[in-house]
């Protein structure tokens, strides 16, 4: 995937309404708006709280006191979906900001630094990228136990190296810039060069790049945590919700099928929004995009 | 292109090398040992005594490390702790049901890929090509777990068309293909939007070809330049991507056996992770990333073997 190295001319405002322009970036940045605001108002809009059990209404069916029914311990599922919404974001910001931190170090060294510390970092990043995702958090859970933070670790080491080769070949190719050897010719550290010049350009992809990751990173979260090995039950991971449902498909089939609507929305929404993001900020695709 | 070949494999060798310790070395920083681990905390100290000498970890770290890939080289991939039955021969009696899941499904979504590619060149900028857009984007995103458990529902539990789980009746192949058919569904489903988009882009590339702008000239239908000329060299890209997304395929299968109940690679390292019965799981692990590589590999060789320009820049 190319990406171009100067930022379009447009200003931010003609960025916004490009974005706005688009009716599936629109659309994505609608749904994520919409999800944002389910997480950061997870304690106020949700109707019941998400762990109180009620076994006497216990898989109801969605009616005007449950919209989404109850599951098996008759816990309302609405409440559980909007603070599970908190738990999948939280887990992919958290994790993604410290992958892209990981990232941007690592590139930035491996593109600006000795040759050797290149090689070295570019076996490690091959080495990690080229194992298969799943089986290799497996193999992590294995041995520190599942739980959130193994959760967040493991999401981190298989989505940082993909980061950092992003921000190295932008660091390698800025390098040999005209306005970098400027630079050097007057007498400017690598302290000056990395941060003041290498870094405000090469952050842009990043971004992208990241947001475009967000959905993939959903989806193991919940994948994990469906298979009982990520976040750990009462907690309200759709994950979770869509293995408790599982359990009682022919009973209650209403528990997973409005459990994997927000997951389905998410995704959708995220991959949306991350393609109009780079239509925006990339015009050289824009010609090739799919709309 | 020797030259080549032997540097590709031997840096694979030397990936899997360094994964391989990189997994073995994980476990001695942790606190608690894999004896202890598996047995759980009410195990008494001559039990765990027991069964780390069994698992050799009374040796000293390097040692182990040397003794294991000592072992791999002579395919023994450890043995379980629980039904002290070899890894690898778990690992190859359910690992042909993961490949043949994982070959169908790709198999499907590839050639309904390509023709929805096609379509979309064929009638590209019209109201087809958009639709075919957005629901490309749409199907790659939704996982396939949840495509999985969607279709079972509808047409395992309400419709009672296909069976809910396992993998079909030992020597029957009517019914192992039908219990085939949701699993593969629900894994191919994102690829066949991922392979229909890609084959588009590298396609829209091909037709500013002169061969093809010859061919127009020479007043050729449009469907005939697409499938006869262009297809041909546009497909090479989708090769490298077909490889890489193999390994996807068997990654996302671990999800997808877990809502089948199918027996497979992911049922068997997901019941062995439950258990934290380690030597399972690093040989699958180990067993997997093998496989995944030798792919990869393979068709890196094969890409460099179809297009000159490829093995040029490596090297370099």
């Amino acid at each position: 995937m190319s990406f171009a190295l100067d930022p379009p001319s447009r200003g931010r405002r003609g960025m916004g309404r490009a974005l706005l322009g688009d009716p599936m970036g629109l659309a994505g940045l609608v749904i994520v708006a919409a999800f944002v605001a389910m997480a950061l108002l997870a304690p106020c809009i949700a109707p019941y709280d998400p762990v109180a059990l009620d076994v006497k209404a216990k898989f109801v069916a969605p009616s005007a006191a449950h919209w989404a029914g109850t599951d098996h311990l008759g816990r309302d599922l609405l409440s559980r979906i909007i603070w599970g919404a908190r738990l999948a974001l939280g887990i992919a910001i958290t994790s993604v900001g410290i992958a892209g931190a990981i990232g941007l170090v690592l590139g930035l060294v491996a593109g600006y630094g000795p040759r050797w510390l290149d090689s070295l970092l570019v076996l490690v990043f091959d080495s990690l990228s080229s194992l298969p995702m799943i089986f290799f958090a497996l193999a992590v859970i294995t041995v520190l136990g599942p739980g959130t933070a193994t959760l967040i670790l493991v999401i981190v080491l298989v989505s940082f190296p993909a980061y950092a080769r992003l921000i190295r070949t932008q660091t390698l190719t800025l390098a040999g810039a005209d306005f970098i050897l400027a630079e050097r010719a007057m007498g400017a550290g690598a302290g000056r060069i990395i941060f003041r010049h290498l870094l405000p350009n090469v952050v842009g992809p990043l971004v992208i790049l990241i947001c475009m990751d967000i959905p993939v990173i959903i989806m193991l979260e919940a994948g994990l945590s469906y298979l009982n090995l990520g976040v750990k039950p009462p907690s309200p991971s759709w994950g979770n919700i869509l293995a408790e449902g599982y359990t009682s498909l022919r009973q209650a089939p209403h528990v997973v099928i409005v459990a994997g609507i927000p997951l389905v929305l998410a995704t959708l929404g995220f991959t949306f929004l991350g393609e109009g993001l780079r239509d925006v900020l990339d015009p050289r695709g824009a010609g090739r995009r799919w709309t | 292109m020797l030259a080549y070949a032997i540097r590709r494999v031997g840096l694979s060798l030397l990936i899997l090398v360094v994964v391989m310790t990189a997994m073995y070395g994980m476990v001695f920083l942790v606190p608690g040992d894999p004896a202890s681990l598996a047995l759980g905390p009410r195990a008494t100290p001559e039990l765990k005594e027991v069964l780390r000498e069994r698992m050799g970890l009374d040796q000293p770290i390097l040692a182990q490390i040397g003794i294991f890939f000592g072992n791999v080289l002579q395919g023994d991939l450890g043995t379980d702790v629980w039904s002290k039955r070899p890894v690898l021969d778990q690992i190859l009696e359910v690992f042909p049901r993961t490949l043949l899941l994982g070959v169908v499904a790709l198999g499907w979504a590839l050639a309904l890929g390509v023709l929805l590619g096609c379509a979309a060149v064929v009638w590209r900028d019209t109201v087809v090509d958009r639709m075919l857009g957005v629901l490309s984007v749409s199907v790659i995103s939704v996982p396939s777990f949840v495509i999985a458990i969607y279709a079972l529902i509808l047409f395992a539990v309400w419709l009672n068309w296909l069976p809910a789980i396992g993998a079909g009746e030992a020597g029957d192949f009517a019914s192992q293909a039908r219990a085939l058919i949701l699993p593969a569904f629900a894994l191919g489903l994102g690829w066949v939007g991922y392979l229909a988009r890609l084959i588009r882009a590298s396609m829209l590339e091909v037709m500013e070809a002169p061969h093809i702008r010859t061919a127009r000239a020479f007043g050729m239908r449009e469907g005939d330049i697409v499938f006869r000329h262009a297809l041909r060299v546009a497909i090479v890209p989708t090769l490298s991507v077909l490889a890489v997304g193999f390994g996807g395929i068997l990654s996302s299968a671990v999800f997808v056996e877990s809502v089948f109940s199918r027996p497979g690679i992911g049922t068997l390292i997901t019941a062995a992770v439950e258990k934290r019965n380690y030597p399972v799981v690093m040989g699958t692990v180990l067993f997997m990333t093998a496989f995944y590589l030798m792919i990869v590999t393979t068709a890196d060789l094969l890409i460099a073997r179809l297009d000159p320009r490829v093995r040029d820049v490596l090297r370099s």
